[in-house]
C-alpha cells in the first residue's frame, strides 16, 4: 500500500535519513520506533511531502507520491497526524472537522463528523469548543477525528501517546485497535514500547537516520531495548 | 531545612478552577516530583512557583521570603535554577558560551562593552561543564548538539548561580529511556550533593518512581496524594485517576 | 468648539475610518495567511484611486469603483502568482524587502501612466449635495461611506466564519502546513486571499477619490496609517482592524478639526503609546506565535582571522592613501558610501545580532542630520561642536522610540519603528519654524579646514571607520553576547536574570546614536537637508544594505552599503525612471539571492572548502 526506498532527507545542511526504505501493507498497524532524535518524525514528514526528498522513491496504491506537495498526497488518502497534535485552536472543534474534509474514495472508510462522534464520545460533548479550550487528551483525539475527515486509506501517526497521561494512553490504544478493524492501514511512529506492544503488527527500529531492524515486534523491541 | 513552601495556591482561569488551594514545601537536597493527568494544574501550578503566572490566592516562599509579584529574572538572582520542557539554549553560541552567559549575568557583567566576552570565567564556566559531563564538547555550537547533551547544558546553566533551589519542567521529555536514567542520576547527585532542592514535573513513571525522593499528585487542580513513591504507587485515588491498570510501567 | 461642529467632526471622522479599516482589513488579512507584511499595499491603493479616477470619466463614478477595485485585486493576484509563490519559504525580512521594491516599481508606473500632478476626482453622482446638521452641512457622500465600512466589516465576517472558504483561511492563518497535510491546496487559498486584500485596498482607494485628489505621495502615508491600525487594534484582528481605524480617524478628524493639524501626528504617537502599553499586541490582537528565528541558525561568533583583519587594514589603507591618485567626484561618492557604511552597520547591530528588525533606521539618521545643521544654524554653534552634539539628539530620540519598540517583537517592532520614523519625518516636514518644512536647511558647511572634498574624506573616513571597529568590537564583548542570547532565547535570557527589555533598550539606542553619526555627517557632507534624508525609503535603502550583504556576516553590510550606494549614483544620474529600476533590481537579487550577496558567496566558499 505504502512503499518507501532509498529516502534522504534532511533540514538546511543537516542530513536526518539516509537510505530509509519501508513498506506498510494494507490493514496493517506498523510502528517505526527510535529513540528521540532518530528521524521517526522527519520520515513521516518526508512521507509526507512536507520535507522535501534529496533522494528516494515512494508509493502510495499505484502512485508515485515522492515530488507530489502535501495537499495532493492527502488527497490521494494518506492521512497524517502530528506528533505536536496542531489543532487549529482558534476553530472550534466541528469547523477543525471540516479542514480535514475531503471527498469519500472507494476503498477506505468513509467518515462523517456524526460517526466520528461514535467513536470519540468526548468530542461529541465539545462540538462547538474552541480547539485551543480543550485538554491535551481531547486534542490528540480531535487531531486523529480531523485526519479521518479525508477519508484516508492510510494513516501515519507521529508518536501518539506522547505526553498523555497513561489513563489516555490506554484509551488511544484501544482507538488504534479500532481504526485497524476499520481496513485502515496504520504506521505509528513511537518510542514508547509497551504502546507499540499494544497495537502494533510489526516494528521498523530506525536509529541515527537509518533503519536498523524489521520484522516481528518481540525482536525489534529487543534490538531496540538493547540500544 | 524546607527551602521551598508552597501554601494553599490558587489560580482561576475564566472561571475554571485550575489550581485549588495546593500546599507543599520542598527541603535541601530533597527531590520533589509533582504528577497528574494532563489538566491538572501541574503546569499553572509550576509556572506559579517560577513567577511565569501569578496566583490569585495563596503563596510561594523561598528560604521564607516571598516570591509574589517577582518576575522571573528576579526569582533567578535569589538563587533559583530551573530547566525546561523543550530546552531553552542559546543556538548561536558554543556550549561553553552559553554557561558563560549565566556566569556573566549572575556577576552582572552584562553591561560591558570593553572586554572580551570569550576571556570572562572560562573557568567557572568548564568547571559547571565538567559536573554535567559536557567540557569535552565545551567548543561545540548548541545547534548541533544532541538532545540529551542539550539538557545538560541546561542543567550546567542552571547552576551556574549555585541555586538552592532547582525547578525542572518535565525534564526528560523527548529523551530515550536510558539517556532519561542518566540524566536524573546526575540531577539527583548535584542535588545531594551541592544540597540543592528540586521540584520537578514528569511523565515517565519509570523516572519519576526510581528518582524522586517524595511525589505530589494533583488531579482536577487539588492535592490528592502526597508521599513517599510506594505509597504513592500503591494509592487507590491515584491509581483510578492517573496511573491505570498498567501502573508504574506504561 | 459647539455641538454641531462637534458632531460634524465626528461624523466626519466616522467616514474617514471607512477607508482606512479596509486596507488594515486587507493589510491584516495577508499577513494572517501568506505571515508577509505587504509594504505594497498603500501602492495598491494608490493605483485603485488612479483607475477609479481614469475609468470615471468614461463609465460614470459608480461604476468605475468596482472596475478599480476588481482590476486592483488582478493585480494583487497576479504578483501573488508571480513573486510571493517563489519567496514564501523567505526569511521574512527579504519578504518585506520584495513588497518594497514592488512600491517603488507602482510608483513609477503611476508617474509614467498618470504623471506626477494631483488628479481631482469626480463627485459621486446622486451623493454630491449636502445634509444639514445643525447649522452645518455634511456631504451626502461621507455618510454613505460611514454606512459602508460597517457594511464591509460584516461581509468580511461572513465570508470568514459562514463559508468552508473561510474556515480554511482561518485554519491556514493558524498553521498553513497542518491545512497542508490535510488535503488545502494553498497555493489558491493565498492567491485568493491577497486578491481578496488587494480587492479591498482598491476598494478603499477608488472610494476615496470624491474626498481627495489621487497623488502620487499617498501609498507611503496610507501603508504607515494601516501599520498603525494594524499595531493598534492587533495584527490578524479584523474587529481590532475596524475599532483602531476609527480611533485613528477619530483623533486626526478633531485634531483636524480644533484647527490644530500639528498636533494630528503626536495624537496619533500618544495614543498608539498608550495601547502599546496597555496592550502590547493591540486592543484585540493575541500574543503573536514565535516569529520564525533567524535564517537557519546561526553559527557561533568567532574572532575574526588575521587574514581577515590584515585585508581590512589593506582596505582602511588604500581609502586613506586615495587622496593622493583621485580626487573630486570618487572622493564624494566614496564619502557617501562610507558614511552608509555606517549607517548599515549600526542597522545590522541591532538587526542582525540583536534580531530586532527596524523598518524606521532613518529617522535616527535624520534626527542626527537635522541637529547638525540646527545647531549650526539655528543655535550658532561651532560646525565641530554642532557634529559631536548632533548624534546625541538622535541617541535620545532613538531612547524614547526604543523604549516602545522592544516591547514588542518580530513584525510588530518592524511596523512600530516604521510607524515611529513616519511620524518622526511628518514633523520634521510640519514644523517649518525649525526645520524649514519641505524646504529643508540650506547652508549646513564644514569648518574652513574641512572645506576641501579630500580634508571632509577623511574626517568621514576616521570617524567612520572608528566607529564602525567599534560596533564590531562591542559585539565580541559581554553586551554584544548579552543581545544575541537574548535574541537566541528570550525564555533562557529571562531565566538566567537578564534583563531583556533593557539590553535591547540600550542596543536600540546605541544603534541610532551611531545612525546620527552618520546623518550629521551626511548633513555637512551636503550642504543641505531636506525631509527626504529622513523618508521611509532611507530606512528600506539601510535594509537593502544590510540584507545584500547578508545578515548573519559581520562585514556584509559594508560591502552591501557599497555596492546600493555606487548603484544608487549611477542609476539616478543616467535614468529617469530610477525607482523602478531600483525596484527591478531588488527584486532580482530577492530571488536570485535568499541569503544575501556575501552570504551567498560565503555558502559557496565553504562549500567549495568542504
Amino acid at each position: 500500500m505504502l512503499e518507501a526506498r532509498g529516502l534522504v532527507a534532511g533540514y538546511g545542511r543537516a542530513q536526518i535519513l539516509f537510505d530509509v526504505a519501508l513498506e506498510i501493507r494494507a490493514g496493517e498497524v506498523v510502528a517505526l520506533l527510535g529513540r528521540n532524535g532518530a528521524g521517526k518524525s522527519t520520515t513521516l514528514k518526508a512521507l509526507m511531502g512536507l520535507l522535501p526528498l534529496r533522494a528516494g522513491e515512494v508509493r502510495f496504491g499505484a502512485e508515485r507520491i515522492d515530488r507530489l506537495p502535501a495537499y495532493r498526497i492527502a488527497r490521494l488518502g494518506l492521512g497524517y497526524v502530528p506528533e505536536d497534535r496542531r489543532i487549529f485552536t482558534d476553530l472550534t472543534v466541528i469547523e477543525n472537522l471540516e479542514v480535514g474534509r475531503q471527498p469519500p474514495r472507494a476503498g477506505a472508510p468513509a467518515w462523517t463528523p456524526a460517526r466520528l462522534y461514535e467513536l470519540f464520545p468526548n468530542l461529541a460533548r465539545m462540538q462547538t469548543r474552541l480547539g485551543g479550550r480543550m485538554s491535551g487528551g481531547e486534542q490528540q483525539m480531535l487531531t486523529i477525528a480531523r485526519t479521518l475527515m479525508g477519508n484516508p486509506a492510510a494513516l501515519l501517526l507521529d508518536e501518539p501517546s506522547e505526553g498523555l497521561a497513561p489513563v489516555i494512553v490506554e484509551q488511544m490504544a484501544r482507538t488504534i485497535r479500532d481504526l485497524k478493524r476499520e481496513g485502515l492501514a496504520i504506521l505509528l511512529s513511537e518510542q514508547n514500547v509497551h504502546f507499540a506492544d499494544a497495537v502494533a503488527d510489526r516494528a521498523y527500529l530506525i536509529e541515527q537516520g537509518h533503519i536498523r531492524g524489521a520484522g516481528a515486534l518481540a525482536e525489534v523491541r529487543e534490538r531496540y531495548q538493547s540500544l | 531545612m524546607t527551602v521551598l513552601a508552597v501554601k494553599s495556591l490558587s489560580k482561576s482561569f475564566g472561571g475554571v478552577r485550575a489550581v485549588r488551594d495546593v500546599s507543599f514545601t520542598v527541603a535541601a537536597g530533597e527531590l520533589l516530583a509533582m504528577i497528574g493527568p494532563n489538566g491538572a494544574g501541574k503546569t499553572t501550578c509550576f509556572n506559579m512557583v517560577n513567577g511565569q503566572i501569578a496566583p490569585d490566592a495563596g503563596s510561594v516562599e523561598f528560604e521564607g521570603r516571598s516570591l509574589a509579584r517577582l518576575a522571573p529574572r528576579q526569582i533567578w538572582r535569589l538563587g533559583v535554577g530551573r530547566t525546561f520542557q523543550i530546552t531553552a539554549t542559546f543556538g548561536s553560541m558554543t556550549v561553553r558560551e552559553n554557561v558563560q552567559m549565566a556566569l556573566l549575568s549572575h556577576h552582572r557583567r552584562l553591561f560591558s562593552f570593553f572586554s572580551l566576552s570569550k576571556d570572562q570565567f572560562v573557568k567557572d564556566a568548564e568547571a559547571l561543564l565538567d559536573r554535567v559531563g559536557m567540557r569535552d564538547q565545551a567548543g561545540r555550537a548548541c545547534s548541533l548538539l544532541a538532545y540529551g547533551d542539550l539538557k545538560r547544558v541546561e542543567l550546567a546553566v542552571a547552576l551556574a548561580n549555585r541555586p538552592r533551589l532547582l525547578l525542572m519542567d518535565e525534564p526528560t521529555a523527548g529523551m530515550a529511556p536510558e539517556e532519561r536514567d542518566e540524566l536524573m542520576r546526575l540531577a539527583a547527585e548535584l542535588a545531594r550533593d551541592s544540597r540543592i532542592a528540586v521540584l520537578f514535573t514528569e511523565h515517565d513513571m519509570d523516572v519519576v518512581f526510581t528518582h524522586a525522593d517524595r511525589i505530589i499528585v494533583l488531579a482536577e487542580g487539588e492535592l490528592i496524594a502526597e508521599g513517599a513513591p510506594a505509597e504513592v504507587r500503591a494509592n487507590a485515588r491515584v491509581r483510578e485517576v492517573y496511573l491505570g491498570a498498567g501502573a508504574g510501567h506504561a | 468648539m459647539s455641538y454641531d461642529s462637534f458632531v460634524i467632526q465626528f461624523l466626519n471622522g466616522l467616514a474617514g475610518a471607512s477607508s482606512l479599516f479596509m486596507v488594515a482589513a486587507g493589510l491584516s488579512l495577508i499577513f494572517g495567511v501568506t505571515r508577509i507584511i505587504n509594504f505594497a499595499h498603500g501602492s495598491l491603493y494608490m493605483l485603485g484611486m488612479y483607475i477609479a479616477v481614469a475609468c470615471a470619466g468614461k463609465i460614470g463614478f459608480w461604476w468605475a469603483v468596482p472596475v478599480a477595485a476588481l482590476a486592483v485585486a488582478a493585480v494583487g493576484a497576479l504578483v501573488e502568482m508571480l513573486l510571493l509563490r517563489r519567496i514564501y519559504a523567505a526569511p521574512e525580512l527579504l519578504q518585506l524587502l520584495a513588497t518594497f521594491a514592488l512600491v517603488l516599481v507602482a510608483k513609477d508606473y503611476a508617474l509614467w501612466q498618470w504623471g506626477s500632478e494631483d488628479i481631482l476626482g469626480p463627485r459621486a453622482p446622486g451623493l454630491a449635495g449636502a445634509v444639514a446638521i445643525g447649522k452645518a452641512a455634511f456631504p451626502e457622500y461621507d455618510l454613505f461611506l460611514i454606512g459602508f465600512g460597517p457594511l464591509m466589516l460584516l461581509a468580511l465576517w461572513l465570508v470568514l466564519t459562514r463559508t468552508r472558504w473561510g474556515t480554511l483561511v482561518r485554519a491556514a492563518t493558524q498553521d498553513r502546513e497542518m491545512a497542508a497535510a490535510l488535503g488545502v491546496n494553498q497555493k489558491w487559498l493565498f492567491t485568493g486571499v491577497f486578491a481578496l486584500g488587494a480587492f479591498l485596498a482598491g476598494l478603499g482607494g477608488a472610494l476615496q477619490i470624491p474626498r481627495e485628489p489621487a497623488t502620487l505621495l499617498i501609498d507611503l502615508s496610507v501603508v504607515s496609517d494601516a501599520f498603525v491600525v494594524v499595531v493598534v487594534g492587533g495584527l490578524g484582528s479584523i474587529g481590532g482592524a475596524f475599532v483602531a481605524a476609527l480611533l485613528i480617524a477619530q483623533i486626526k478628524s478633531f485634531c483636524i478639526g480644533l484647527g490644530f493639524s500639528q498636533v494630528t501626528l503626536v495624537a496619533e504617537f500618544i495614543v498608539m503609546a498608550l495601547v502599546l502599553v496597555l496592550r502590547p499586541w493591540g486592543l484585540l490582537g493575541r500574543v503573536p506565535a514565535q516569529a520564525r528565528g533567524p535564517w537557519t541558525a546561526e553559527r557561533p561568533l568567532v574572532p575574526p582571522s588575521r587574514p581577515a583583519l590584515a585585508a581590512l587594514g589593506a582596505v582602511a589603507a588604500t581609502l586613506l592613501a586615495l587622496p593622493l591618485v583621485s580626487g573630486g567626484y570618487t572622493l564624494v561618492l566614496l564619502t557617501e558610501i562610507l558614511l552608509f557604511a555606517l549607517f548599515a552597520v549600526s542597522l545590522h547591530f541591532i538587526m542582525g545580532p540583536a534580531g530586532l528588525h527596524s523598518f524606521g533606521h532613518a529617522a535616527y539618521f535624520g534626527l542626527g542630520a537635522y541637529a547638525a545643521g540646527i545647531f549650526l544654524l539655528r543655535e550658532k554653534l561651532p560646525m565641530e561642536l554642532a557634529l559631536a552634539l548632533a548624534p546625541l539628539v538622535a541617541g535620545l530620540g532613538a531612547l524614547v522610540f526604543g523604549w516602545f519598540c522592544v516591547r514588542l517583537s518580530g513584525i510588530y517592532l518592524a511596523m512600530l519603528t516604521l510607524a515611529f520614523a513616519q511620524i518622526a519625518w511628518s514633523v520634521v516636514f510640519q514644523w517649518d519654524a525649525l526645520t524649514g518644512g519641505s524646504n529643508g536647511i540650506v547652508g549646513v558647511w564644514p569648518a574652513p579646514w574641512l572645506a576641501s572634498k579630500t580634508a571632509y574624506y577623511l574626517l568621514t573616513l576616521v570617524v567612520c571607520a572608528a566607529a564602525i571597529a567599534f560596533l564590531w568590537r562591542a559585539l565580541y564583548s559581554p553586551f554584544g553576547y548579552a543581545l544575541r542570547a537574548a535574541r537566541d532565547s528570550p525564555l533562557r535570557a529571562d531565566a538566567i536574570g537578564m534583563d531583556t527589555r533593557r539590553l535591547q533598550w540600550a542596543g536600540f539606542a546605541l544603534a541610532g546614536l551611531f545612525a546620527g553619526i552618520a546623518g550629521a555627517l551626511y548633513a555637512f557632507s551636503k550642504g543641505s537637508i531636506s525631509p527626504e534624508t529622513m523618508a521611509v525609503t532611507r530606512s528600506v535603502d539601510g535594509l537593502v544594505m544590510v540584507l545584500l550583504g547578508g545578515i548573519q556576516t559581520l562585514t556584509g553590510p559594508l560591502w552591501g552599503a557599497a555596492l546600493f550606494t555606487w548603484l544608487q549614483d549611477t542609476v539616478a544620474r543616467n535614468v529617469d525612471y530610477w525607482r523602478a529600476v531600483i525596484g527591478a533590481v531588488i527584486l532580482f537579487l530577492v530571488l536570485a539571492f535568499p541569503q544575501g550577496v556575501t552570504g551567498f558567496v560565503g555558502e559557496r566558499l565553504r562549500a567549495r572548502d568542504a
